[in-house]
């Protein structure tokens, strides 16, 4: 809501404070305040001239040479280009100096030899939108009325001396959606009582409403109040300079006397109107109803609506002639040949406006205000002055009598609230005369013999209901500032995060400890991408409405977005990338529930895992690389004897020879892989690996609870074995054929040395480990291993076909 | 006299070659060569069976004493051999110690991360829980219990990713404030809660708009909390994450889940409140949205509001970095560059 500092001044004096404090004030006590300009602050040097001469330039096709007089005697020549300006007019003169809102700064200039000693304005080039400006003055300059004294100040023509506050209105102050709401708030806010000027109706008592036109609803629940007045014996005239310059400024375009005033008393009380042309009504009675299904109606902006039993419509003979609240229709709006007016008053039920505007894309001024509300205790007041505004304009009268549905009366409302009550709310002490005092200042009423505090809220604040609506209206106008700032009393109870909080952070800690940087992708994606890299063989939980195929869907992996980070960095010639998220993957479930949300771990990288130096030469990422970071995680969370790492070629997107399924307890709770070189290079990355892990699962797992061991004191005996074997021995197999056949005392193994070429037979491989004998109550007898050992090393030439050496 | 004789004439011959041994080695050989069991000194006393019986103890005395006497030279170059070695072994070894060490390569938590942790845990050092909930939610959760039931127009203030009519992309983290207040059991004491996650709303990526980012609503409920409460928790806050000398200020403000509802500035740390283009010359920067909780969003959580009451604030994450490292384009944050990240990798 744009307010007119000036148009404010009618109903308070603001002569004392100066716009921007008065802004201030409100923002704080009242309404955020988006914006104050001060047009005059640059303008202040435009004239009132007068067009002595115009005439063409003969070697230009659009130019005149023109003389204006800008007061006494003095004229000045300016070339103008405006292909409306004519001998005689009054016009706005920028003069040498002035700058204007576009920049331009106006300077003595010569054109096609032709001195120009200032420019003649348009309302664009003095800062007006398009969409504001009238019809007429669109594509020329702008021509004042006859009467503007040549040679004074201009701006207070076009309004420009005015300061604009802009509000910035939330839903819930819907009240202030209106010049007089402002003036109560703004009024309570400087503790003055606004006064607004008095209407009278001097209506034609010969004649009545009821021979015009009668009025019905079919629900009284979509149109609680509906009232029409007629005005006769009209002439559609241009509206007087005052009222342009009041609703351009504001951002309404001038049409007509009839639709100006209409906006302008919509404004002035936030009681939308809607003028008819009575003579193209075709029979006597207006009725508002839903509209049917297969009805439609050509609405004022040309376009054919298909309108459905959630529209209400006003009708007449039959027809729809308007869309309630929303938007009038073609054949019935107001022209310039329209002699007699039919002007609705109205109040419909918010829903019904706020479905039918959404609906069709049809938000307005008007219709909006619908939706959020109104002062039902100015509708006919509005409609009064808009009857009679518009008779004095258009030299017409207003017919006695207003046709009405009205099942309901604007009523006043009590709320009851303890002093302690506001002060145990805002912890302040405030005494009873100081609420009464705020109260006054908003124009309630109070009651204060009977304890508790009873306030009488008039119909204008239709938002205020309950005790915490009084006790916000207290908080505001006594002042946020003096409210006391403490911290709750309340016994203190340690705060901490969970187990799992723990060990989520504990988590970030330790993969950025092994080089992964944190990265927070988007969780909306492609389809392809949300399915990629998932096992889950469902589709993704799809957006209903999405704005774009970039994101429509849940992602089911985190892979698809680490990729698109490591290729993003890879482009920008970051070599070394490693990445690693935490973060949700969604399952759908079925239609009507919510889909499963499983929090993951995923990882991926590429590039040196050691970049060259004077000492030692590049080392890229490889799988054990990355293998080794999980592998140290495991150990981390506890868990690393339930882990195996499976080959598995069912990820199409991974490197079918170099991937492996995670298994925690033999449940598939992850993978590790390479990228597949195909899929690789369509995104020009190297080797790049990749891994991702239901940490849900992980971090839920019951887990022993760690009791420290002692320090073994008896040393361990070593024993290494090589041995070859087929190529597609796993270690994996080797390992459980010695955990099989290894004897009790056989406490590690670990593989030291791993040999496939020249020396080896083709299709074979050498593989070395180091074996740890221990018994932790005595010393270990040399025998006692080596007949463990030879069983062992029996069992890897049976099982394994193994090859001692 | 003579055997007398021969044993000093064996002192000054070892100490000659002693003092002549180059190495360790050498010393170890005329260790052995003198001392040891078939050595020179022993050879010496093999003549003692010629000697007078009255003589014995003189001579013994004085073969005891030239032992000595050649065990302490021994050791004495043995030490300053030993030492001279070692000294050579050092100067062998010095390296340069200007050339670069070996990089160790550590990975950065997400300044996003950085924020909201630093937030949890001046909450989590005032007895708050953290709550995380589901990002997927009903329109009921995340719309009809925070007071804004279909139809209402401050549906407006946020666009929303519907799935279906019903379930949708949570567009602020109060469905968890309402789904907690259900479950919490207020004989175990109050409700101390903040909830730090991703929300979603239908807007076009640009500089200052996001379709994802992030958000920490904190929810106090409890007997006797007071308006005061909330503005000191909020002051704290701003001091916490702005420096200790922030102020605030509240003003009047809507959201449907609070009554009264307030917006807060801080005072702006860049220019200290004399205004500067972080402020937009007004000294002031609005970074969150509080208020009393509305006394209908207890009452749909089966909590009677007329003795319990409370407060509820909400911030974001993505602004607070926005502002404080001075980052213009809210995208940054999502696009994962390694260059704009490691920025964020100096605490100090
Ligand atoms: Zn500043």
């Amino acid at each position: 809501m744009r307010v007119s500092v000036k148009w404010l001044s009618e109903y308070l004096d603001l002569s004392e404070i100066k716009p921007v404090d008065l802004a201030d004030q409100i923002t704080l006590t009242g309404i955020e305040v988006d914006d104050v300009t001060l047009p005059a602050l640059t303008l202040e040097n435009l004239v009132v001239g007068k067009v002595m001469a115009a005439e063409k330039i003969p070697d230009s096709d659009h130019l005149k040479k023109t003389v204006v007089n800008i007061g006494k005697d003095e004229s000045v020549s300016i070339v103008c280009g405006a292909p409306n300006v004519k001998a005689g007019q009054k016009v706005i003169v920028a003069l040498p100096g002035v700058k204007l809102p576009n920049g331009l700064k106006i300077k003595k200039s010569k054109l096609r030899g032709v001195e120009s000693n200032g420019m003649i304005c348009s309302l664009q080039e003095l800062g007006f939108s398009d969409s504001v400006v009238p019809k007429k003055a669109k594509d020329g300059i702008y021509i004042l009325p006859i009467d503007a004294k040549t040679g004074h100040k201009a701006l207070p023509y076009i309004g420009l001396d005015d300061a604009y506050i802009e509000l910035d209105i939330t839903p819930n102050r819907a009240d202030a959606l209106s010049m007089r709401g402002v003036g109560h708030e703004v009024g309570a806010i400087l503790n003055q009582k606004p006064v607004f000027p008095e209407i009278m109706v001097s209506d034609d008592r010969t004649e009545n409403v009821d021979e015009y036109i009668s009025v019905s609803v079919e629900d009284e629940q979509d149109t609680p109040v509906y009232k029409m007045r007629i005005i006769k014996d009209l002439q559609v005239v241009e509206s007087p300079m005052w009222l342009q310059r009041k609703l351009m400024n504001v951002g309404i375009r001038p049409i007509d006397a009839v639709v100006d005033v209409t906006n302008y008393i919509m404004l002035e009380y936030g009681q939308p109107l809607h003028a008819f042309d009575y003579d193209a009504l075709n029979d006597k009675e207006i009725k508002v109803r839903r509209a049917r299904k297969d009805e439609s109606l050509v609405t004022l902006d040309g376009l054919k609506r298909e309108l459905n039993p959630d529209n209400l419509v006003i009708t007449n003979d039959g027809e729809p002639v308007a869309l309630a609240g929303v938007m009038g229709g073609l054949t019935t709006h107001v022209t310039e040949k329209t002699q007699t007016v039919a002007l609705e008053s109205a109040l419909f039920e918010s829903s019904v406006i706020r479905k039918t505007a959404q609906s069709l894309n049809l938000r307005s001024e008007s219709s909006s205000r619908f939706e959020k509300g109104l002062n039902t205790a100015v509708i006919e007041q509005a409609l009064d002055h808009a009857a009679q505004l518009i008779a004095d304009l258009g030299s017409g009268q207003v017919v006695s009598g207003v046709a009405k549905v009205e099942t309901i009366q604007p009523e006043d409302k009590k709320v009851t609230i303890a002093l302690d009550t506001i002060n145990h709310t805002l912890g302040t002490s405030l005494v009873m005369d100081e609420v009464v005092q705020l109260m006054e200042r908003l124009g309630f009423d109070t009651e204060t013999s009977a304890r508790p505090l009873t306030v009488t809220i008039p119909p204008r604040r239709w938002d205020i209901e309950i005790e915490a609506d009084i006790i916000e209206e207290v908080a505001r106008l006594h002042g946020y500032s003096r409210i006391p700032a403490t911290l709750p009393k309340n016994e203190s109870i340690p705060g901490e995060l969970t187990p799992k909080q723990q060990l989520v952070r504990e988590t970030r800690r330790f993969m950025e400890g092994a080089g992964l940087s944190q990265a927070i992708s988007y969780a909306l994606t492609t389809n392809e991408k949300a399915k990629a890299f998932s096992k889950h063989d469902a589709d993704p939980v799809k957006l209903d409405w999405p704005m774009s195929a970039e994101h429509q869907a849940l992602r089911m992996s985190l892979l698809s977005g680490l990729l698109d980070n490591v290729q993003y960095n890879v482009a920008r010639q970051n070599k070394r990338v490693a990445f690693y998220e935490i973060g949700r993957v969604f399952h759908a479930v079925s239609d009507n529930k919510l889909p499963n949300e499983i929090t993951h771990l995923a990882g991926a990288l590429t590039g040196p895992r050691i970049e060259a130096n004077w000492q030692e030469d590049e080392q890229d990422f490889d799988f054990y690389a990355v293998k080794g970071i999980l592998e140290e995680w495991f150990i981390m969370l506890g868990i690393t004897d339930e882990i195996s790492f499976v080959p598995t070629q069912t990820f199409e997107e991974l490197h079918p020879g170099r991937t492996a399924e995670i298994r925690w307890q033999n449940k598939g709770v992850g993978v590790i892989g390479q990228l597949h070189p195909a899929l690789a290079e369509d995104r020009d990355l190297k080797e790049t690996y990749l891994f991702e892990i239901d940490m849900d699962i992980l971090l839920d797992a019951e887990k022993d609870t760690l009791i420290h061991a002692p320090i073994q004191k008896y040393p361990g005996t070593k024993r290494d074995v090589a041995f070859v074997v087929d190529e597609t021995v796993l270690h994996d197999d080797v390992l459980s054929v010695m955990k099989q056949n290894g004897g009790k005392w056989l406490k590690a193994v670990k593989l030291f040395d791993l040999y496939q070429g020249n020396t080896i037979e083709e299709g074979k491989k050498s593989m070395a480990y180091s074996l740890t004998y221990q018994n932790l109550e005595a010393t270990l007898k040399e025998e006692e291993v080596t007949a463990d050992f030879e069983k062992l090393k029996t069992a890897l030439v049976e099982n394994l076909h193994a090859e001692i050496r | 006299m003579e055997m007398e004789e021969k044993l000093s004439a064996l002192l000054e011959k070892a100490k000659i070659e002693v003092n002549e041994a180059q190495d360790l080695k050498e010393i170890e050989a005329l260790r052995i060569k003198y001392l040891g069991k078939k050595g020179e000194v022993t050879n010496v006393l093999k003549g003692m069976k010629d000697v007078s019986p009255k003589e014995r103890p003189i001579i013994g005395k004085k073969a005891n004493e030239v032992r000595d006497a050649i065990t302490v030279i021994l050791a004495d170059e043995k030490g300053k051999l030993e030492k001279e070695k070692l000294e050579q072994q050092l100067a062998e070894e010095t390296i340069d110690v200007t050339l670069p060490g070996k990089a160790v390569t550590t990975g950065q938590t997400h300044v996003l991360t950085q924020i909201i942790e630093e937030i949890e845990d001046l909450f989590l050092g005032m007895g708050y829980q953290v709550i995380e909930g589901a990002e997927v939610e009903t329109d009921y959760y995340n719309f009809e219990r925070v007071n804004l039931p279909q139809n209402h127009p401050a549906r407006d203030m946020q666009d929303t990713f519907y799935i279906t009519s019903d379930i949708l992309l949570r567009t602020h983290t109060s469905p968890v404030q309402a789904r907690t207040l259900e479950q919490h059991d207020f004989d175990k004491g109050p409700l101390k809660m903040i909830s730090p996650g991703k929300v979603y709303r239908r807007d076009t990526d640009d500089a200052t708009h996001s379709h994802q980012f992030h958000q920490i609503e904190g929810l106090v409920i409890d007997e006797n909390i007071t308006m005061a409460d909330l503005k000191g928790t909020l002051e704290l806050l701003a001091q916490k994450m702005f420096g200790k000398e922030r102020e605030i200020r509240l003003r009047p403000s809507y959201f449907p889940f609070t009554e009264p509802s307030v917006e807060v500035d801080v005072s702006c740390f860049k220019c200290g409140g004399k205004g500067c283009s972080v402020c937009k010359q007004t000294g002031w920067i609005e970074i969150l949205g509080a208020g009393m909780t509305h006394p209908d969003v207890l009452e749909m959580s089966g909590i009677d509001s007329k003795k319990y009451g409370g407060f509820a604030f909400g911030m974001g994450p993505d602004r607070i970095a926005m502002l404080k490292y001075g980052v213009n384009d809210i995208r940054n944050f999502y696009l994962n560059d390694q260059r704009f990240l490691e920025q964020f990798k100096r605490k100090g």
